[in-house]
């Protein structure tokens, strides 16, 4: 599914360039859960950025779903992030003058779906994540949850290869991150492969395997007893 | 090309922004309504200038004799100089195709009547060819002809006041006209955009007047056009040689001004001419640059706009946005924009202008029936659609080329 190989990405910093990443080797198989986990600085949020294409890295190789992500132009890598990645954020990032509707098919929209089909297919996925009724709302009228579960119904919408979530509870409180997770491992349960970056050890630990980074290497690596998150809720 | 779902997007990020759209388009609304109402002005302007000469042809020279004022060839200062049918012949063949039309003119001042109606008229006793150098419009009946010169008819083409005046109760055309005791019939009545006094004429045959009232061929004024082909210099020196060899034909002193007055229309409408040219160009730079005075104004708005949505326009990139349809997102956001305010601009200059030339307030300040025309309009529209897009081509660059990670940036 995901496969990296010696990954390296450096930032310049005036005259210096900072080495963020120093020679990942990482392997994702189809259907996991994982988690990946580091201090502020050690390169994870680089990490998933390059993943989903936001970035690009200097040196190494990245091939997702049997297709090397190499010498990407803004096009491409916008068709691929559109086909390929569905995103979550920890500030959510929904579109404010849209109402949820809009913003669960605006990615269908880029992928030139009609608007008929696009509202229907956005709105089966806003039902998945249990805001049907709130389909009209802006996302200034609703809570911190709601407002993660429609960017969740949104990154799901175009049905994409793998979902990337960039501390999907870092504005949460504790309950609602807790249910946030809870629908993740559902997902997860359905057979979506999901990277989590995260600081929190308690969400980490609801995923199925842990990768530690520090200082741009991985120090470690595990697959780990999953912890529900619906006993919490 | 017509993309519903593009559109809306746009329409959602305008209304969304009501504030932000309204202040990008006052700009431009302003720059368009000024132009308007100094391109209207300057064509009120113009259209005053023009109507000064409706009343003649523009390339029409008139030629008048009068008394000499140097002694030249044996004979004495003080002698008048009368213009005669030979005259006429003479201009009309020997300059050949550089004359286009030609007429002598006899004036007379007569009593004219109808049963108890009567009234005094100016008289013109004309060749065929005078109703194009004066621009005579017959709208009943016909001009004076060929044929009537010929036969020295006793007709007369009559102005719309004189029918006014004198035909009270019935139509003039086809009736006797009594002209100081002998009867004319009616054969046309003509218009005249020179004025009242132009339409209180009557028209007859020069051979007619010349027969009756004097018996010999004397000829008071001859009027001419040059050939339209002639440029303005070509205009001036012809009319030059006129006076040159009609001095030398009437053994008039070269340096003699008086004896024999040639006046060239040309002369004094070039000088008009220019006048508007230089005013249209003046309008020109002026509106030129309030337009983009408003253009930048709607760039720098739009830069601001992409800067304030950086995120957003991070997040469409991160969801699958190609470079390509942000840039046409804000670029047509920007021409949507002027064109919709340079459109209110333009709609509200021309309606100021119609009140202004409803209330005739201009009118004092020599501005005639200010308007702009549909050519304008059509061209306002592509300056303001091609505006738009210089105005939003810079900022919607600056957007394609936000990297989603900067966008996305927590801060």
């Amino acid at each position: 599914m995901l496969e990296i190989k010696k990954l390296h990405k450096s930032y310049p910093i005036g005259k210096d360039s900072l080495h963020v990443l120093k020679g990942i080797d990482l392997s994702v198989q189809s259907g996991e859960l994982v988690a990946i986990m580091g201090s502020s600085g050690s390169g994870k949020s680089t990490l998933l950025n390059i993943i989903g294409m936001l970035d690009e890295a200097d040196e190494g190789e990245y091939i997702l779903d049997d297709v090397p992500i190499k010498n990407l132009n803004e096009k491409k890598a916008a068709l691929y992030r559109n086909k390929f990645l569905g995103f979550i954020f920890q500030s959510f990032n929904l579109i404010t003058y849209k109402n949820a509707l809009e913003n669960v098919s605006l990615p269908l929209y880029y992928q030139g779906m009609g608007r008929k089909e696009r509202q229907e297919k956005a709105m089966f996925h806003l039902g998945k994540v249990g805001l049907k009724d709130w389909a009209t709302h802006l996302p200034n009228e609703l809570s911190g949850g709601q407002k993660q579960r429609v960017a969740i119904a949104r990154a799901l919408a175009a049905q994409p290869k793998l979902l990337l979530a960039d501390e999907p509870t870092g504005a949460l409180d504790t309950t609602t991150s807790y249910e946030i997770m809870d629908f993740i491992q559902e997902l997860n349960d359905e057979g979506k492969t999901i990277l989590i970056v995260t600081h929190e050890e308690d969400i980490a630990n609801m995923c199925k395997r842990i990768v530690r980074l520090k200082d741009g290497v991985i120090m470690e690596d595990e697959f780990v007893n999953q912890v529900r998150a619906s006993q919490y809720v | 090309m017509f993309d519903l779902d593009l559109w809306r997007e746009i329409f959602q990020s305008i209304s969304k922004n009501k504030l932000r759209s309204l202040l990008s388009g006052f700009t431009v609304s302003f720059a368009i309504l000024l132009f308007t109402l100094l391109f209207g002005i300057a064509n009120g302007l113009e259209n005053t200038f023009n109507s000064f000469f409706k009343d003649d042809a523009q390339n029409s020279i008139f030629i008048r004799p009068g008394k000499t004022t140097k002694p030249y060839k044996g004979f004495k200062a003080g002698r008048d100089i009368q213009f005669k049918n030979e005259d006429y012949d003479y201009l009309k063949e020997d300059f050949g195709d550089k004359v286009q039309y030609i007429t002598s003119r006899v004036y007379k001042n007569l009593s004219a009547s109808y049963k108890n109606e009567k009234s005094s008229y100016s008289i013109r006793a004309v060749h065929p060819d005078h109703q194009y150098l004066e621009k005579t419009l017959v709208y009943e009946g016909r001009y004076i002809s060929a044929k009537d010169l010929q036969e020295s008819s006793k007709v007369v083409v009559i102005g719309r006041l004189v029918e006014e005046d004198l035909f009270t109760k019935t139509i003039a055309l086809g009736k006797y006209l009594n002209l100081g005791g002998i009867q004319y019939k009616i054969v046309g009545v003509y218009r005249d955009d020179g004025g009242d006094n132009e339409e209180r004429m009557i028209y007859m045959p020069i051979t007619t007047a010349q027969k009756i009232y004097g018996n010999n061929d004397y000829v008071d004024q001859i009027n001419l056009t040059y050939n339209p082909v002639m440029d303005f210099d070509e205009a001036l020196s012809f009319s030059n040689l006129l006076t040159k060899k009609l001095k030398e034909r009437f053994n008039v002193s070269p340096k003699d001004q008086r004896a024999v007055r040639v006046r060239n229309m040309a002369e004094a409408s070039k000088g008009v001419n220019q006048m508007t040219t230089v005013l249209g160009i003046l309008v020109l730079v002026i509106g030129m640059g309030t337009l983009i005075a408003g253009i930048v104004g709607i760039a720098n708005i739009m830069i601001f706009v992409v800067k304030e949505r950086t995120k957003e326009l991070g997040v469409r990139k991160a969801l699958g946005a190609t470079p390509k349809s942000i840039i046409t997102m804000i670029m047509l956001e920007s021409v949507l924009i002027t064109s919709l305010a340079g459109y209110f601009g333009l709609l509200i200059g021309m309606g100021v202008l119609e009140l202004l030339s409803y209330w005739g307030v201009l009118e004092e300040y020599f501005i005639t029936n200010p308007n702009v025309d549909t050519g304008l309009i059509i061209g306002a529209t592509i300056a303001l659609i091609i505006a738009g897009a210089i105005a939003g081509y810079v900022p919607a660059k600056r957007a394609a080329s936000i990297k989603p990670i900067v966008a996305l940036r927590d801060e």
